[in-house]
């Protein structure tokens, strides 16, 4: 407890005497690891998730996997592109409005920057086999990563029957449906709120009687 | 002026009503710039190509071209700033009153439900990615797949950097998959 005490006058401390020179670091760092991650997704938003997994939450402790998961679900359900919405939602929880313009001119500054190059330059990038054969190859890379970053949040943040119902209903549906991402988000807030609501009292019963068989008619979709 | 206005409005429409990101805003993109006559279905299809092998968010891709051939360099910051603005204020506002309602039973209900929901659309994203990139004319590609699991067994059992990662994975590809 002391010690705890003691860090937390410390960071106060330093927090204060860095004050100005911590800020301008933190704002610069925002739009270096946003202009990575902007040079580094190929192939819509999603790709992103690998690279803002490792800096936001592993590298710089921007915030924690919870966090990045509400970042990303905010990002996936509000209109507008998903990279912007994600460094505008990072930049503005660490660096306030200063930081939320850092990030997002980070992550569209790579797009911007080569399409202006290529634009002039060489139209058909694309047709060269070796280039097509790159991002051939970086796509099933990606992939790749994306599934490892889906286990590894799946082990750490589905803890009850609840958490994987939901899961599982939201890939099967959008991966075998087509049901738009905006309507899953939707409707797992809605059966969010119903949990909240009634869901906690039965699972206060169903602890109290845990030597019964659990029906498990909790929770659809 | 009025040029840049229009670049700017045409792609600020395209910032409000583009829901999922990516492919998804395509259609969207298309029928917003012909509406203006911004852009031929050919020059479209150039900018699909681009877009696809090039880093960045393709509602970035296409607002930066579509502005640029339209009104050179002016043109593109402004379509760019257009398709940007909209995602910029929306999440602020949401954010503003997320965290204003915070304590409420109704917001953290919110967030129990569409936390795990995100692992299941991330998981989505997998099979889509795999759909374009592991499978070719009905059957499965051999290489991209070769390349699939070494990239998903680095991933997850080293502590490999992304973008060290996906530099190997062009190498190998542009090898492997020409």
């Amino acid at each position: 407890m002391k010690e705890n005490l003691q860090q937390q006058q410390n960071t106060d401390m330093n927090k204060q005497q860095e004050g100005r020179a911590s800020r301008g670091a933190l704002l610069w760092q925002l739009f270096a690891s946003f202009f990575k991650i902007g040079l580094f997704t190929i192939g819509g938003g999603l790709a992103m998730i690998p690279l803002l997994e490792r800096i936001a939450v592993k590298e710089k402790k921007w915030f924690d996997e919870e966090e990045m998961m509400d970042c990303l679900a905010l990002s996936q359900s509000l209109p507008g592109v998903v990279a912007v919405n994600m460094a505008t939602y990072t930049g503005k929880r660490k660096g306030g409005f200063a930081g939320a313009l850092a990030a997002t001119l980070g992550v569209i500054l790579p797009s911007f920057l080569i399409i202006l190059l290529i634009a002039n330059i060489l139209l058909h990038v694309g047709d060269n086999p070796y280039v097509a054969g790159a991002f051939t190859g970086i796509k099933a890379g990606v992939c790749g990563m994306i599934l490892s970053t889906v286990i590894r949040l799946g082990k750490k943040n589905l803890k009850d029957a609840f958490g994987w119902i939901i899961a599982l209903a939201a890939f099967i549906l959008i991966a075998f449906f087509s049901v738009s991402a905006v309507w899953v988000i939707l409707g797992a807030a809605v059966c969010g709120i119903a949990w909240a609501f009634f869901g906690h009292r039965r699972s206060a019963r169903t602890e109290r009687e845990s030597a019964l068989p659990d029906d498990n008619t909790e929770g659809g979709a | 002026m009025p040029a840049l206005l229009s670049l700017f409005a045409a792609f600020f429409k395209i910032g409000v009503f583009g829901f999922g990101g990516g492919i998804a805003m395509l259609p969207l993109i298309f029928q917003t710039v012909q509406s203006f006559g911004l852009m031929s279905a050919e020059d479209f299809a150039d900018l699909v190509a681009i877009s696809q092998v090039t880093p960045g968010p393709i509602a970035i891709n296409a607002a930066t071209f579509v502005g640029f051939h339209y009104a050179g360099i002016p043109g593109s910051v402004a379509a760019t700033l257009g398709v940007v603005v909209p995602s910029f204020a929306i999440i602020l506002i949401a954010m503003r009153f997320l965290d204003t309602y915070k304590e409420s039973r109704v917001v953290q209900g919110v967030f129990t439900g569409i936390r795990p929901a995100t692992i299941g659309l991330i998981a989505a994203a997998v099979v889509f990615m795999a759909e374009t990139v592991l499978i070719t004319g009905g059957t499965v590609a051999a290489m991209p797949v070769v390349l699939f699991l070494i990239a998903f067994g680095l991933s997850i059992g080293t502590k490999i950097s992304p973008v060290l990662l996906t530099v190997c994975m062009a190498a190998a590809g542009a090898i492997l998959c020409s």
